[in-house]
C-alpha cells in the first residue's frame, strides 16, 4: 500500500479497442506487470522498491477491475493474442514483463505467441501448467478469502497480508473479487488453470532470458510445476524461496526484490 | 386440471441419522460416497418405481421425476434411465421430467436420442423439461457455469431442431458443433414431446418460457411470490401478445395424506428429516458459500421475487448465513406443506388453486425421512378421495391442464384429446 505520497497513477488508455485501466508509477525502463485471478492486488512494497528503477505499468485485464469484458475472449489463448496487440498500441514493445499466478501463465502465452515483443521475462508462481505432483488449488470451490489464505505459508508473518486480505472486507472489494473470479473462471474453467501444449510451446523462448520464481510451500501451484516451467524453457534460471507459498512478493518480499532486479540489471 | 406426483428420490439410510437433518449434517458437495450402500440404493430405486406405478394406478396424470448431481438428496443422476423404465411399465400416465439439466451435457443429441426413445416406448406420454441446474450440477460435470444460459438456449435449439427437422445436417454454433445431425430415432409425438420449464430463481428462464410459450411449473416455492412470478408470466404474455392462463402455468409443493391426523403430522414432520436437502425447507443441510458464488451461473441482479425463499442451492444471498430454514410449523401455517386426512386436505388445496390458479400441479410426497408406507398410504387416499375432488375444484374455477387448453395459442383442444398428446401440445410454439 501506498505510504506518503503516492507513487502512482490510474488512468484509462485505449489499447486494441478496449478502454484498459491502468496503474502507473515509477521511472526508468518500462515493466509490465499482469495481475493473477483476483485482479489487481494494490500498490504494495515490491512495487514501491521495483519503481526505483523501472516504470511500472499494471493493467486490469479485460473483465478484471474496471476494463471491460471482451464476449469473445473464451480462453488464455484469446486473451494473450488481445494482448500483443494492446502491447502494440501502447507502445510497450521490447518491454520486460513479469506475470504472477494466472498472469504468469497469460505472460508465457504471449511470449510462446511472440518471444521478440519482450526483453525478459519474470513468471511468478505462474498457472499454465498441469503440476507432475499435486493439483492446483480449485479457486471456484474456495470463497475469495479462504482462497487468498491458501495463497500464504504463514499469514501471520507476512505483513502486508492484511491489505490484500483484510478481515473487513468492503463491498467495494468484495465486488472486484466477484468480478474477477468471473473472468478468471472464463479464462480458466476448462481444463482447470492449464493448457496441455504449453510446455512444448514454451521452447519457443529459447532466446527470452526468463527468471522462475516459486514459493517451496505454494498450496496453490505446486511447486512441482516450477521444474516443468524449467526444463522447457531453455536457458532459464528457477528460485524457488523456503517458507514460502504462492505470492513471494508479498512472503518473501526482500528475496523477491534481490531476485527479480538482479535478473533484469544483468 | 393436470395431476402429477412426485418425490426427489432420496438416498434414505434406514439405519437413520447417518446423516441429515437427524444425523450427521450435510454440506453440498461434502459428502463422500465412500458410505454408499449398495444394497440400500437397489432396493431404494426399485421402491420409488413401484410408488411411481402404484400412483399411475391411483389415477395421477403425471409421474414427475427430476435430476441432480453427487448429492444424496436426490437419487436421479441419470434420471432418463428411471424415465426409460417407466416408458415400459406404465400404461397411461405422463412421464414428466422436471428436468433434463440441458447446459451440463457437451452432447446433447444423446438427450435428443434418449428423450425420443424413452416417447417412442412410452407410445407418446413424454413431457420433457429442461432446468439449468444449481452450482452442484456445474461441478458435478465440470460444465462452464458462465455459460450456463447460452448453453441452455443453445441445447434447447438443438434438440428442438433435431427433433424437427429432418437430417442430416450441420450444426456450427458456439458451444456445440456437431457435423452430422441425423439420429436414428424421432419422437413419437409430433412435432415433438412438449417441453416445460420447471424453476425457482431466475428471471431470466421465467420470461424465456412466457416467450416461448412453455408452461412454467414453480418448485415448492411460497404462495404470494409464486402468484407475483406468475404475474410476470402473464404481462410477459400479454406484451407478446397472447393470453396465457392456467395452461401456462404450474406448481409443486408438499402434499402428504393420511389415515388419521396424528399419522399425518409424524409422517410430514419426516419432510424436514432425512438426507438434507437445500430444496427441502426446514432440512436445507449447511449452506456451501462457494457453490454460492460459482461465477456467472446467475445474474447477480436478475432473480425472481421466490428466489430469496425457494433455495440456497443458486446464486444471490441467502440472507444472513445462508439460512432459510422455515421450521414445519410454518410451512403448514403458509401452506407449503399440507398434511393431515383428506377432509382437512382438500380445502387446503382448494385454496392454494383459487390464490395461484395453475393448471398442473404436483403433489410432493414419499420424501424426506418417509418410509414406501408413509408413501402408500398417502397415495391410496389421494386416489381414492383427494384426486377426485381436486378435480372438481378445478372445473369449478376453471383450471384448464395443458392437454386441455394449448398453452402455445390459449385455444383448447378440440374434442377429447386423444392420446398420445395431439400434434400442437409443443412448448416451442412461439412462432406458431
Amino acid at each position: 500500500m501506498a505510504t506518503g505520497a503516492q507513487a502512482w497513477t490510474e488512468e484509462f488508455v485505449e489499447a486494441a479497442g478496449v478502454s484498459l485501466q491502468m496503474v502507473k508509477g515509477g521511472s526508468g525502463a518500462p515493466l509490465l506487470v499482469l495481475h493473477g485471478e483476483l485482479g489487481h492486488q494494490g500498490w504494495l512494497r515490491c512495487h514501491d522498491s521495483l519503481a526505483q528503477d523501472y516504470t511500472l505499468h499494471i493493467p486490469s485485464h479485460p473483465g478484471f477491475g474496471a476494463t471491460e469484458r471482451q464476449e469473445w475472449i473464451m480462453n488464455m489463448r484469446d486473451l494473450a493474442g488481445w494482448y500483443l496487440e494492446a502491447i502494440d498500441d501502447l507502445g510497450l514493445q521490447g518491454a520486460n514483463i513479469m506475470g504472477f499466478s494466472l498472469g504468469g501463465w497469460l505472460a508465457a502465452e504471449m511470449a510462446t505467441m511472440s518471444p521478440d515483443t519482450f526483453n525478459k521475462l519474470v513468471l511468478v508462481s505462474p498457472a499454465g501448467i498441469r503440476p507432475p505432483e499435486g493439483e492446483i488449488y480449485d479457486m471456484f470451490l474456495a470463497v475469495a478469502k479462504e482462497f487468498l489464505t491458501a495463497g500464504f505459508y504463514d499469514t501471520a508473518s507476512a505483513p502486508e497480508f492484511l491489505d490484500v486480505c483484510p478481515d473487513e472486507v468492503s463491498p467495494e472489494l468484495a465486488e472486484a473479487w466477484d468480478i474477477a473470479r468471473e473472468e478468471a473462471c472464463r479464462l480458466s474453467w476448462r481444463p482447470y488453470m492449464h493448457y496441455l501444449a504449453l510446455p512444448n510451446l514454451l521452447h519457443r523462448l529459447k532466446r527470452l532470458p526468463t527468471q522462475i520464481i516459486w514459493g517451496r510451500n505454494d498450496e496453490i501451484v505446486p511447486v512441482s510445476a516450477s521444474q516443468v516451467f524449467n526444463d522447457s524453457i531453455p536457458g532459464s534460471r528457477l528460485t524457488i524461496f523456503d517458507n514460502c507459498g504462492h505470492n513471494p512478493h508479498i512472503e518473501k518480499t526482500d528475496e523477491f526484490l534481490t531476485t527479480v532486479k538482479t535478473f533484469l540489471s544483468s | 386440471m393436470f395431476i402429477g406426483y412426485f418425490t426427489e428420490r432420496p438416498y434414505q439410510d434406514p439405519k437413520s441419522g447417518y446423516f441429515g437433518a437427524t444425523g450427521k449434517p450435510i454440506m453440498d458437495l461434502d459428502v463422500s460416497n465412500d458410505i454408499y450402500d449398495a444394497q440400500l440404493g437397489a432396493n431404494l430405486y426399485n421402491r420409488y418405481l413401484d410408488e411411481k406405478i402404484y400412483a399411475e394406478e391411483m389415477g395421477f396424470d403425471g409421474l414427475m421425476l427430476n435430476e441432480h448431481h453427487s448429492t444424496p438428496f436426490c437419487m436421479g443422476g441419470a434420471m432418463n434411465v428411471e424415465a426409460s423404465i417407466l416408458a415400459r411399465i406404465t400404461q397411461r400416465a405422463k412421464i414428466v421430467l422436471l428436468g433434463n439439466i440441458i447446459p451440463i451435457w457437451d452432447d446433447p443429441l444423446w438427450l435428443v436420442e434418449q428423450l425420443a426413445m424413452i416417447d417412442m416406448i412410452s407410445r407418446g406420454r413424454l413431457v420433457s423439461g429442461w432446468v439449468r441446474g444449481t452450482g452442484r450440477e456445474s461441478v458435478a460435470h465440470n460444465v462452464e457455469p458462465h455459460y450456463n444460459w447460452e448453453r441452455f438456449k443453445e441445447a434447447h435449439e438443438l434438440i428442438v431442431k433435431a427433433w424437427t427437422t429432418p437430417g442430416p445436417f450441420r450444426w456450427e454454433g458456439k458451444h456445440y458443433h456437431f457435423r452430422h445431425v441425423n439420429p436414428w430415432v424421432r419422437p413419437y409425438q409430433k412435432p415433438h414431446p412438449p417441453i416445460w420449464l420447471p424453476g425457482v430463481v431466475s428471471r431470466d428462464s421465467l420470461m424465456w418460457a412466457a416467450e416461448q410459450r412453455i408452461p412454467y411449473i414453480m418448485l415448492a416455492t411460497e404462495m404470494e411470490p409464486t402468484k407475483q412470478a406468475f404475474q410476470l408470466y402473464h404481462d410477459t404474455a400479454a406484451d407478446l401478445g397472447y393470453e396465457s392462463g392456467p395452461q401456462n402455468i404450474g406448481y409443486l409443493w408438499k402434499v402428504h395424506v393420511d389415515e388419521t391426523e396424528e399419522l399425518a403430522e409424524q409422517a410430514g414432520r419426516k419432510y424436514v428429516q432425512g438426507p438434507s436437502n437445500p430444496f427441502l425447507a426446514g432440512n436445507e443441510g449447511t449452506t456451501n458459500q462457494a457453490l454460492l458464488q460459482l461465477p456467472g451461473l446467475t445474474s447477480r441482479r436478475r432473480v425472481l421475487p421466490t428466489q430469496s425463499v425457494a433455495t440456497a442451492a443458486r446464486g444471490g444471498s441467502a440472507g444472513p448465513g445462508g439460512v432459510l430454514s422455515r421450521p414445519y410449523e410454518q410451512q403448514i401455517e403458509d401452506y407449503t406443506i399440507i398434511c393431515g386426512t383428506p377432509k382437512t386436505v382438500i380445502p387446503k388445496i382448494r385454496h392454494v388453486l383459487e390464490t395461484i390458479r395453475p393448471g398442473s400441479i404436483f403433489f410432493w410426497d414419499g420424501d424426506g425421512a418417509m418410509t414406501h408406507d408413509d408413501a402408500m398410504r398417502s397415495l391410496r387416499l389421494m386416489g381414492q378421495e383427494v384426486i377426485p375432488a381436486v378435480r372438481e375444484i378445478a372445473a369449478e374455477l376453471d383450471l384448464p391442464g395443458p392437454f386441455e387448453v394449448d398453452p402455445a395459442t390459449g385455444q383448447p383442444y378440440v374434442a377429447d384429446p386423444p392420446s398420445p398428446v395431439p400434434a400442437g401440445a409443443v412448448g416451442d410454439g412461439g412462432d406458431s
